[in-house]
């Protein structure tokens, strides 16, 4: 009967304990998912930067409200208080002779919805929305789906 | 004054009483070599990255900025130092660039940008300086390594082979007119044509 107690004790005391290392160890793996369970004082190979998409193509949008993405690299290209080199070619002015397309009506509203002579500043920093495209693999599984496809599917089962 | 100078005249007007004529012929040639050796030697010496910043107001302001650039930093290796665009290669215009720079000597002495503050105020005077000296000469310096005969077009990105094969090609633009700020960051660019 002692013999058993103290089991029992003993268990109770270390169930914490055992449960707290399991919880522990789950955290480690979910956290390393990038780093792919490298060990926190190792270092994976550096992988290669990948080539930024320069062929000027459009890229589907994946839904209605998505910013257009960049489809050129813009290395240097500055966009702060002295400059907009985006605005150099996209703004209403420039497209006549860049042939780039304008920037929506939105980025000259503001947010009463106003029309203003220039870019709205809220507009102002392109990166912040648009980006360009490398060429290379997610580095994360993505299971979207386009909202067009899934009506289609809805549809076809009925 | 006026005697000294009529003594000096006379000197020179007299013909040498203690040295040859092979003596005189010779030495000058050979003092000629050595004063234009040296002075082209110096003229090469102020004409290199290391010279240029060695003044802070390059170090600290515009060699900062061309680092990251394509013109410092790039796959194949190939640097363009500060005088290969600032400087005209050809002899003659070189030196009359140089001349020119003497206006920066004096900007060295009296302190027009020797601080950060002040070179920011300065920026778009200066800039406009170098964009309106390179819209004169018809982007030379960057043409002395990018020549428009020996482009491949097709080798270019859609969008630079029909801005180059258009504008370019026909004279209508020069390199500046849409490259301004490719090596330095670029002062307020409002009122700039292109802008």
């Amino acid at each position: 009967m002692k013999y058993l107690l103290t089991t029992c004790f003993a268990l109770l005391l270390c169930s914490p304990m055992a449960m707290q290392s399991v919880s522990a160890n789950d955290e480690k793996t979910n956290i390393a998912t990038l780093r792919n369970h490298t060990p926190i004082e190792g270092q994976q190979p550096t992988k290669s930067i990948p080539k930024v998409i320069n062929n000027d193509k459009v890229q589907m949008r994946n839904y209605p409200m998505q910013p257009p993405l960049i489809p050129h690299t813009i290395r240097g290209y500055e966009v702060n208080l002295n400059s907009n080199k985006c605005m150099a070619c996209h703004s209403r002015q420039r497209t006549a002779e860049s042939l780039a397309p304008m920037v929506s009506v939105t980025h000259y509203m503001d947010r009463e919805g106003n029309f203003l002579a220039e870019l709205s500043p809220r507009r102002y920093f392109c990166n912040q929305c648009h980006v360009n495209q490398t060429e290379s693999k997610p580095l994360v599984e993505n299971s979207f789906v386009d909202m067009h496809k899934l009506m289609k599917q809805k549809s076809q089962q009925q | 004054m006026k005697k000294m100078l009529l003594k000096a005249w006379y000197t020179m007007r007299r013909p040498s009483v203690h040295y040859s004529l092979g003596f005189l012929v010779l030495g000058g040639f050979v003092a000629g070599i050595i004063f234009w050796g040296g002075f082209n030697t110096a003229l090469e010496a102020t004409n290199t990255e290391a010279f240029c910043i060695s003044c802070h107001e390059m170090q600290d302001n515009v060699y900062q900025e061309v680092q990251p650039t394509i013109h410092f930093t790039n796959r194949s290796g190939v640097r363009a130092t500060c005088p290969d665009c600032h400087v005209p290669h050809e002899w003659t215009n070189k030196i009359a660039r140089k001349m020119k720079a003497s206006k920066e000597v004096w900007g060295k002495i009296f302190g027009t940008i020797n601080t950060r503050e002040k070179f920011l105020a300065n920026r778009k005077r200066l800039a406009e300086h170098e964009w309106a000296r390179l819209k004169a000469n018809d982007s030379l310096e960057c043409r002395n390594c990018h020549n428009f005969d020996y482009m491949d077009f097709t080798a270019q990105s859609d969008r630079a082979a029909a801005m180059h094969s258009t504008s370019l090609a026909s004279g209508e633009k020069t390199c500046i007119d849409c490259h301004k700020g490719i090596a330095h960051q670029l002062p307020n660019m409002d009122s700039v044509e292109g802008w």
